[in-house]
């Protein structure tokens, strides 16, 4: 069935224009030149950081040679980023399913049904992300006091659903909207339900909308660190910003662990992002952007 | 299908109702208006308002301009596009605490680039732009923008993959130059685009509390006090719970005027 659906309704992809005259084109240097310094100020902060994870102690040498994994193993047990990780872990992918479940079905809801309010509904989405996550801390903090869960991975994970919904319904309806409701038509009159339909029409074309959404809810939880500051204090619940955080706080001692602790926060996400990357800026030329 | 509009309807409104409902507790807690005559009088409170101001218009000013010019140029055609733009595009999945992380390393006197520099004859050994007052605000201000100028790439990336191409061979079979083909199609275009991701970026970084708070603490001698890092220290610090909600609503309203007056001033989504 997916086979059969125009590929013309789904948002271009990532695509090369046409190679233009020779008048129009845009010099080698031109781009080269800019763009080479760019990716130095980019690349030499991520290098430094590897060439102190991986050198051995006392080395002042700027290549990584001879690789050690000392310092890997020192932050991995020795200060708790073994843990540190799986908390991250969990709550990254908490909130990357639950924030993915409920956009879609609201997103699906926001897109398909005219129902009183919804301009409404939209506008306020849009207002949320003017209300800062600072200003949320103390209200939030006495609600999950209330709820018994502070100190608790599942109040980072509620927060940090709350916090990317409103985005997330923005650009998951405003991919919704772009699928023509015929597609959907016609499954029902073949006789599928809603669902059914649902399943097998919509949710197919939807993949760089679910890509970009989950992957934004995954790098943010993953990278929050205010959240996790304030509202878990016990050690074995930290996650990897606040275990990175309180390296610092320490960070005349061992340079080589803090260097080591930011590998190990960082890999996952730079692998996430760069595996993603191409499907952002496509759901965003799809989504976000037109609101 | 009731089911299917209500309950999505119904967990969406739950979750935003939270979201409503914690975002003005300042009605549960009565003080009157003491907290705020106390907050009119407080220079710290003024202090780090006028940081904020500074903080938020010189990065969002730096970044969208970078952002723009990266942008355009990872949108031309050349050998090993998709390479540079996964490079250019990565600092922005990385976090601020790991920004700091990292940047204190760069900055710091015995491990980062100045040494190295010293070592080949340029600059000096005791370069410490974070324990000097004369540089950590600048010093603070690469290091965001290393994370945040990924951020406007991407999204005015994705919008001026939106335009049509046939425009610009009209435009250059019509003799228009580069920088004409710009300023006429290419910042119209972009224009919404721009003013939205400036508006959010602006906010954000308003609020930002992670990078400021690990790499200076809002030092040295509160010089780089952002106003939610001001709550944050009143709040969780000395547990001032009443003073940092009276302190949290002054920044919410300036926020929201904000946000309107730029929205009407740059007459957001009017079609020239």
């Amino acid at each position: 069935m997916t086979t059969t659906l125009p590929r013309a309704q789904l948002p271009a992809p990532v695509r090369t224009p046409p190679p233009r005259s020779r008048s129009q084109r845009v010099s080698r240097w031109q781009i080269y030149l800019p763009l080479g310094l760019y990716l130095l100020f980019t690349l030499v902060p991520f290098y430094w950081m590897l060439v102190f994870a991986f050198r051995p102690r006392g080395s002042d040498s700027l290549l990584p040679w001879p690789i050690t994994f000392d310092n890997f193993a020192t932050v991995w047990t020795g200060m708790g980023f073994g843990v540190f990780f799986q908390n991250s872990l969990l709550v990254g992918v908490a909130s990357l399913i639950s924030t993915t479940v409920i956009a879609l079905s609201g997103g699906y809801a926001l897109a398909r049904y005219a129902f009183r309010g919804r301009q409404l509904f939209l506008v306020a989405m849009l207002c949320t992300q003017f209300i800062p996550g600072a200003m949320m801390l103390i209200p939030l903090f006495e609600i999950f006091r209330t709820l018994g869960l502070v100190n608790s991975l599942w109040a980072l994970v509620i927060a940090e659903t709350v916090f990317q919904l409103p985005l997330s319904l923005i650009l998951i309806s405003g991919f919704i909207r772009n699928i023509p409701v015929e597609l959907e038509q016609a499954a029902w009159v073949d006789g599928c339900s809603r669902l059914r339909g649902f399943f097998a029409v919509v949710l197919p074309m939807l993949r760089p909308a679910l890509i970009a959404v989950g992957s934004f809810a995954f790098i943010h939880s993953w990278n929050n660190f205010l959240f996790a500051l304030m509202f878990v204090s016990e050690q074995e619940k930290f996650t990897l910003p606040v275990g990175l955080a309180f390296t610092i706080g320490e960070f005349s001692v061992d340079f080589g662990a803090l260097a080591a602790g930011g590998v190990v926060a960082a890999v996952p996400v730079v692998l996430v992002f760069a595996v993603i990357q191409r499907y952002l800026v496509q759901g965003m030329s799809a989504g976000a952007v037109k609101g | 299908m009731l089911g299917f509009l209500v309950y999505p309807m119904a967990s969406v409104l739950y979750y935003s109702l939270q979201h409503y409902n914690v975002s003005k507790p300042w009605e549960d807690g009565f003080a009157g208006l003491a907290n705020f005559q106390a907050l009119l009088d407080d220079p710290l409170f003024w202090q780090s308002l006028g940081f904020s101001a500074k903080w938020v218009l010189v990065e969002v000013t730096l970044q969208l301009l970078f952002g723009l010019a990266l942008a355009l140029i990872v949108n031309e055609t050349f050998v090993g596009r998709g390479l540079s733009r996964a490079l250019v595009f990565s600092p922005w999945a990385v976090s601020g605490v790991l920004t700091t992380g990292i940047w204190i390393l760069l900055y710091n006197p015995t491990t980062g680039v100045f040494r190295y520099l010293a070592d080949l004859g340029i600059g000096s050994y005791d370069t410490a732009p974070l324990a000097d007052p004369n540089t950590v605000f600048t010093a603070a201000v690469v290091a965001e923008l290393w994370r945040g100028v990924p951020f406007f790439a991407i999204l005015l990336l994705a919008d001026l993959q939106t335009i049509n191409n046939d425009l610009y061979e009209a435009a250059a079979v019509d003799g228009a130059s580069r920088i004409r083909r710009f300023v006429h199609i290419t910042l119209p275009h972009l224009k919404d685009a721009i003013i939205l991701s400036t508006l959010l970026r602006a906010v954000w970084e308003f609020n930002n509390v992670d990078l400021l708070y690990t790499l200076t603490g809002g030092g040295p001698a509160h010089q780089t006090t952002t106003l939610p890092l001001y709550v944050a220290a009143k709040a969780v610090q000395s547990h001032d719970f009443g003073y940092g909600s009276a302190l949290t609503t002054v920044a919410f309203l300036i926020l929201t005027f904000f946000s309107i007056a730029y929205l009407r001033l740059s007459k957001f989504g009017a079609r020239t």
